[in-house]
């Protein structure tokens, strides 16, 4: 049975973790392959690096961080932020990156869902979808990182870019991103039965029960958490063996 | 005696991500040579076929390129063979890959443009059974199907799954009798029972995550992925004595 996967998320700009990383056991907190190995030893199932600058140079030096985590990190991880052409997804995969995640350039032009998953392979496309609840009770996705809504509906564009090719789903709610207060499990149950690739939900772990609730509620394949893991609010073994408790299968070889 | 800077052939026919293979080799002391050419695979002590992607695709780039001969004549050799994911599945007979399967049913998913589905998305219930296979290199006999989409369980087979291993196995020497290795596939080769055989998963059947014959090992799970345990099954290929078989 498939194991449930937890995946450490790091923001990265000009090369360096931003958001912050409280380990003091890392000589270089702000690296973020040292990020990176410290999450491969403390059981991450896989990894996600969010380059928040885009910018041409940040994006150079994003290459040069996938290149030296491929290096020394044996375990799959991502790369997203700003990735809206087939030769920066050419070089990502080339350097070591296993999958990459695509989200404003995907709403804006959906036939790059295709030509990707057409060059690459569904497996290493992840769609990521920022959602907001309306007013009227459903989901609209966002764009730009939450600030220009597209007024599309949150579930039929998991369908469309399933039907396109996507190999994940990676769902961020904006309202519970951040605050701690859970993952958004109305959401992420709506389009995890709606899909049939999985999902990983994001946005709003802030407890043990947060994680277990989204599998037992949300559906979700896999959990994605920032700020928690980085400030150890909570350490990653704890967080399975809390849902191996619950009898929600986890990777716990990892830890021999 | 084999170990340092031994060369070790990694067959580059542009079908996936061979880079994290040719590093996790670096990282266990070898070199891994992207092999682009037939000819210098005959050369090699050792090979690794990688790939992610369409079967018939890669199939088509291996005869294309001259590989499929030089393969099997380095495999005719005795010569140690690796395939992994993609890689193991063209060791086998054939793939139904983008006919329709019998057992399952049209996915409600099922893909709306000829792009989408022509690359992963549920066969189309205009394609026919009667079509041929693509055609694979043959060591084993099995043909590669697609996981059925009726069987409740998430397609492509993404993540960390139970691996079971016969204990005689050496692909799987030193490492405990069951642990979660990394899968990301659509496909499987389902032939458990078949003395080849070495390791089984299960993702709404039960499929070969890992074969073993002689010179002949495959892995349908990443190894170069898979964590530290997968990095130690890399290395029971890697430090095979390539004239023992």
């Amino acid at each position: 049975m498939l194991t449930k996967r937890i995946i450490p998320c790091l923001d990265v700009q000009k090369g360096r973790v931003v958001k912050g990383i409280k380990f003091q056991e890392l000589r270089d907190a702000g690296d973020p392959v040292e990020a990176a190995k410290f999450y491969n030893e403390a059981g991450a199932d896989e990894l996600m690096f969010l380059d928040i600058d885009a910018s041409h140079e940040g994006r150079s030096t994003m290459l040069e961080v996938v290149a030296r985590t491929a290096q020394q990190v044996f375990i799959p991880f991502s790369v997203g932020g700003g990735i809206s052409s087939i030769d920066q997804i050419k070089d990502l995969l080339r350097l070591g990156a296993d999958k990459v995640s695509i989200n404003s350039s995907a709403l804006r032009n959906p036939d790059f869902i295709i030509d990707a998953a057409m060059h690459f392979g569904s497996q290493c496309i992840v769609v990521a979808i920022d959602v907001k609840k309306q007013a009227a009770g459903n989901w609209q996705v966002y764009l730009n990182g939450g600030r220009i809504s597209t007024g599309r509906d949150a579930v039929e564009w998991a369908l469309e870019a399933e039907k396109r090719g996507a190999g994940e789903i990676l769902l961020t709610s904006m309202d519970a991103d951040g605050v701690g207060q859970g993952y958004d499990l109305a959401i992420t149950r709506q389009i995890a039965d709606a899909v049939n690739i999985p999902v990983i939900a994001s946005g709003g772990a802030g407890s043990l029960k947060d994680f277990s609730e989204a599998v037992t509620e949300g559906h979700a394949d896999a959990m994605l958490a920032a700020t928690l893991f980085h400030f150890r609010q909570l350490e990653i073994r704890q967080v399975k063996e809390y849902l191996q408790g619950l009898g929600i299968p986890v990777r716990m070889d990892c830890y021999q | 005696m084999h170990q340092g800077k031994e060369k070790i052939a990694i067959i580059d026919y542009g079908m996936g991500n061979i880079c994290s293979v040719q590093k996790a080799c670096a990282f266990l002391g070898y070199e891994g040579v992207l092999v682009e050419e037939p000819e210098k695979l005959m050369t090699a002590t050792k090979a690794i076929l990688p790939g992610v992607g369409a079967f018939g695709d890669a199939m088509a780039v291996l005869d294309e390129k001259g590989f499929t001969g030089a393969i099997k004549e380095y495999v005719a050799q005795g010569r140690p063979f690796f395939g992994i994911c993609l890689g193991m599945q063209l060791m086998f007979a054939g793939s139904t890959e983008g006919l329709t399967e019998v057992s399952s049913t049209p996915a409600t998913s099922a893909a709306s443009t000829p792009a989408a589905s022509a690359l992963s998305a549920p066969a189309s219930a205009s394609l026919t059974i009667e079509a041929p296979p693509h055609k694979g290199l043959g060591f084993f006999p099995g043909i590669i199907r697609r996981f059925p989409t009726d069987a409740g369980v998430k397609i492509p087979h993404i993540g960390w799954n139970l691996v079971e291993h016969k204990p005689d196995s050496a692909l799987f020497a030193g490492l405990p009798s069951q642990f979660n290795a990394y899968f990301v596939h659509s496909y499987f080769a389902g032939d458990t029972q078949a003395h080849y055989a070495a390791g089984l998963c299960s993702h709404g059947l039960e499929f070969l995550a890992a074969v073993e014959e002689g010179n002949l090992w495959a892995a349908q799970f990443h190894p170069e992925k898979s964590g530290d345990l997968g990095i130690r099954l890399l290395y029971n290929f890697l430090r095979r004595n390539p004239y023992a078989d």
